[in-house]
């Protein structure tokens, strides 16, 4: 067997400290297969070791949530006995390396995160961040994510139903791929990954183990370099097929009282699943490699211990119950084997060609893996000033940003993906939140995903507390109440102080408008070192979030519906163009600070809204983000056909700030002109900031003393720069 | 109307085509498993939509050969109505029960969006209840659904008027022939579409120019 040399530590990513470490805890030097089973269980990726002391920050609780973060997914309850289950999971460096194999297995493995604790998933969304559109790889990296989400999603059948794409230069060496899966199960039919007690069958179900994706997590958890493309191979291929075979077999098998415990073999396949399965019943594990069926001949313990093969799961039977088992998984033509035992030794225990390849304390792998306060330098938030051009016109301004990379239609994304299969989609990408009925009920789930990553670089506690608010606003602005948050922490190199302040800055931020929302963060990952060549992304907390609405005939949506509805605009404008998508697009500068976000306001505004949707009063809501109120208006006329005007209104005179700030807790809602009256009324009553600022009607938009613009013009420019770029039309870089 | 919906490894939308049948008919279909040999006795057969066998092949190919395929043949040669949507058109055409076959989409590309569509022949179990030259809106969602058959059979088809829903014009979504969107058997007793019918039977999911299919269907066949 290969000798421990400290070069060979070095290759499994564990510093010298961490090998002492293992030395200490084991009272004896590791073999070469242990070294692998810790460098994956001891990699960022399983361990958390960065992160985790300042998770703890995190609000995880609330009287709806069943499930906080620790299992494979979290879980809420959603009444009359039913229970959602989600989380977003990244897969941004395989997918930088092989983008349609890398997009495919990212939406594969957080379906199995989901099913595994018996929820049929019933949507997914994908926050996508690719590198400037003039990058010479973008195109392709664009083209090959969004063909493996559609390829692995649609063959599984669960509709795709939004999520965001960014581009920005930050990410032109290390994409970020996140994919949200929501599921649906009954209350009391959750299944956990504790694998309690001893003497219990362990059963291998789903696809044979082959020699793909050995050190994926380890590769996750280091920075890239440009011979990152040499790691092809340790990218999995990803098989929707067998997925969609094990889905229905685990659910035909769940349905049966057959199963202690069962959880999903995703990064570090066999060896986390057991380890932590182990670490979560208070058990030991003892596992027979020879047992594990296999793709390839001659595997060594090693490979078979770090394979990454998909679309596989490890569950632990009640004795006596594997033959029940293996009739379901026959039926569906899986592999399905009997490969160990639980144990009370407290350890996992391998054997391989009957000789003991490992024999490691469980709590070793789990509890004891390092933990790092790293240290980080505080930096202060951009304050720069913002200057524009007065004299720009406004109209020609909106055009701009309708046709940016950030702002146009998303429908070349969104049309490669099957929104509507299952058939319970009520509100299709396009507006502020997907939202899919509970099959069978009048109830339905809100879903979103937000960060606006440049406000996070600027200030990273405001760009934290940000993303959550917006995706509570987006939750509020269909007219669902939010319940619960999956946090996708993307960040750089936690070992560089200047990236550990993003990290433990944005975490404060997100804890903050979490408690204030009462929004608690069920489930999660962290992306670090998402650095290439020591250069790091723009820190990017993708906040993935789920509201409930009692019933889904009181649902918003963006589009203007009538002629002559009232545009009114809720919370307050003072005209913030620090960060915006304006300084940006229209004057080339990524300057200022990032909208401060009153959490305060944010409530008091949202459940004023929610209230008015609820009640039906309203039915045409859009928040106002990036862009601000034109942008906002410009997408609702488009959506429903139906044209507008708009003055500015309130304590903001100046046009350009006024229609294009980026100030936070604010809607813009249409609503016929009685209706509008009472809106105004009870919104200055409770104390929100009201104004009137137009009339929908009419085939354009005209902004007063400014200037007209017609639908058809903006249709084009809004629709037109995806599919313009990706049939190959040349670019300059835009940011 | 008693139906069954066969359900292949990786379709997906067998429970679709079940909610559609059941909220229509009343009666729950018989799902029906590809390896059963035997179809319960009923007036209709769904083939539904679905990524059988993973498209692995060609799509379509492997289901053509599944178990319960000689019973659909025999349930449609004596007359019993067969719908294939989607991956169920695919397996359709791979079975011979439909001329022509389904190619990669012209754009290369998965499309899924609603398309409109026209009714160009009323005269059979599955479109009574539509009128002739009717626009109808069924969204897709598939990567293979570029219709195509050689010219004579082109003719024949539509000669024959069998030729039954067609793309409108400019809003052929995969490149199929002559706009086709769905055909019918000799017989006119299977029909092979690729849009989602079953997907627009609810006014929540974006309309119900899919019910007066089903409708056509119970009025035909009790």
């Amino acid at each position: 067997m290969t000798a421990i040399t400290p070069e060979v530590i070095r290759e499994h990513g564990l510093s010298e400290d961490e090998y002492a470490r293992i030395v200490r805890l084991l009272n004896r030097e590791p073999n070469l297969v242990e070294l692998g089973v810790f460098s994956v269980m001891w990699s960022e990726h399983c361990s958390y070791k960065s992160t985790r002391a300042h998770l703890r920050r995190l609000p995880t609780t609330a009287p709806w949530v069943l499930q906080g973060p620790g299992e494979n997914a979290g879980v809420i309850d959603i009444g009359d006995g039913d229970a959602a289950i989600f989380k977003m999971e990244s897969h941004n460096h395989p997918s930088f390396i092989e983008p349609y194999q890398g997009a495919a297995t990212g939406v594969g493995g957080i379906m199995r995160d989901v099913f595994t604790m018996g929820a049929r998933p019933i949507a997914m969304m994908n926050a996508l961040r690719f590198g400037e559109p003039g990058h010479p790889k973008t195109r392709h990296l664009v083209s090959g994510v969004v063909a493996g989400i559609g390829g692995y999603g649609n063959c599984m059948g669960v509709p795709t139903v939004g999520g965001e794409v960014n581009f920005h230069r930050s990410y032109n060496g290390n994409i970020l791929v996140n994919a949200m899966c929501v599921g649906l199960a009954k209350k009391d039919k959750i299944f956990l990954s504790a694998a309690k007690g001893a003497g219990n069958p362990v059963v291998y179900i789903g696809s044979k183990t082959g020699r793909d994706g050995i050190h994926g997590a380890t590769m996750a958890s280091a920075e890239f370099t440009e011979a990152a493309e040499e790691k092809r191979p340790t990218v999995q291929v990803g098989d929707p097929f067998t997925e969609k075979l094990l889905l229905e077999a685990c659910l035909e098998l769940m349905a049966t009282d057959a199963i202690v415990a069962i959880q999903d073999m995703g990064a570090a396949g066999l060896t986390s699943s057991s380890a932590e399965m182990a670490d979560k019943g208070g058990s030991g594990i003892e596992l027979d490699l020879d047992k594990v069926p296999q793709r390839e001949t001659d595997m060594t313990a090693y490979e078979m211990l770090l394979s990454e093969s998909q679309e596989r799961m490890l569950a632990v039977l009640k004795p006596g119950r594997e033959a029940e088992a293996e009739r379901i998984f026959k039926k569906w033509e899986l592999d399905f084997a009997v490969i160990g035992i639980t144990t009370d030794t407290k350890r996992l225990v391998v054997k391989h060609k009957g000789a003991v390849v490992a024999d490691l304390p469980v709590h070793a792998l789990g509890d004891e893996a390092p933990r790092y306060e790293r240290p980080y330098t505080k930096r202060a938030p951009t304050r720069d000033g913002v200057t524009f051009d007065t004299a720009r016109k406004v109209t020609d301004s909106l055009l701009t940003l309708m046709a940016s990379p950030d702002m146009c239609s998303r429908r070349w994304v969104w049309e490669q993906y099957d929104n509507t299969v299952m058939a319970d989609t009520v509100q299709l990408p396009g507006g502020d939140a997907a939202v899919v009925r509970v099959h069978g009920t009048n109830k339905g789930l809100a879903i979103t995903t937000d960060v606006t990553p440049r406000y996070c670089k600027a200030d990273p506690f405001e760009g934290g507390k940000q993303a959550v608010a917006e995706a509570w606003r987006n939750i509020t602005a269909v007219g669902a109440r939010p319940l619960a948050v999956t946090d996708n922490l993307n960040f750089g190199n936690p070992e560089k102080p200047d990236a550990m302040y993003e990290i433990v800055a944005a975490i404060d931020g997100i804890a903050e408008a979490c408690k204030a929302l009462d929004f608690p963060v069920i489930s999660g990952n962290c992306s670090l070192y998402n650095e290439t060549n020591g250069e790091g992304i723009y820190p990017t907390p993708a906040i993935g979030a789920v509201g409930l609405m009692a019933d889904v005939h009181r649902m918003a949506t963006i589009a203007l519906k009538r002629d002559g509805d009232a545009l009114i605009l809720i919370g307050e404008t003072r005209g913030h163009l620090g960060q915006s998508l304006y300084l940006r697009e229209v004057e080339g500068r990524e300057t200022g600070a990032a909208p401060p976000v009153d959490l305060v306001a944010e409530k008091k505004n949202g459940d004023f809204i929610r209230g008015l949707i609820e009640r039906g009063r309203v039915d045409t809501v859009h928040d106002v983000s990036d862009g601000g109120v034109l942008c906002a208006l410009a997408e609702m006329a488009l959506a429903g056909n139906i044209g507008a005007e708009v003055g500015v209104a309130g304590v903001q005179p100046d046009a350009i700030p006024f229609f294009f700030g980026e100030d936070q807790a604010r809607y813009l809602i249409a609503a016929p002109p009685d209706t509008a009256i009472a809106i105004d009324e009870a919104a200055q009553k409770a104390g929100i900031f009201v104004a009137l600022i137009g009339k929908t009607g009419g085939g354009k938009i005209t902004v007063a003393r400014e200037g007209e613009v017609t639908l058809a013009r903006l249709r084009t420019a809004y629709e037109g720069w995806f599919p313009a770029y990706m049939s190959g039309e040349e670019l300059t870089p835009t940011n | 109307m008693k139906s069954a919906v066969v359900v292949f490894p990786a379709s997906n939308c067998d429970r679709d085509a079940q909610t559609a049948l059941k909220q229509l008919t009343g009666n729950n279909p018989h799902m029906v498993w590809h390896g059963e040999s035997e179809l319960p006795e009923v007036d209709l057969v769904v083939l539904p939509g679905g990524f059988s066998y993973g498209d692995y092949l060609r799509c379509g190919a492997m289901a053509s050969q599944a178990a319960i395929m000689p019973a659909v043949q025999a349930h449609a040669e004596k007359g019993g109505a067969v719908l294939g949507i989607c991956n169920g058109f695919q397996v359709l055409t791979e079975s011979h029960l439909l001329p022509g076959a389904l190619l990669r989409n012209a754009g290369l590309k998965f499309v899924s969006r609603p398309v409109t569509m026209t009714v160009e022949e009323t005269q059979s179990a599955f479109t009574r209840h539509y009128s002739k030259g009717q626009t109808v809106t069924f969204p897709v969602a598939h990567g293979d659904g570029n219709y195509f058959a050689d010219e004579e059979t082109l003719n024949r088809l539509e000669g024959e008027n069998r030729v039954v829903f067609r793309y409108a014009p400019g809003d052929n979504p995969n490149g199929s022939s002559r706009n086709i969107a769905g055909i019918l058997n000799e017989k006119r007793n299977v029909l092979g579409l690729m849009p989602h019918p079953e997907r627009v039977c609810d006014p929540l999911l974006g309309g119900t120019d899919g019910v007066a299919l089903f409708q056509s269907l119970i009025e035909a066949l009790g």
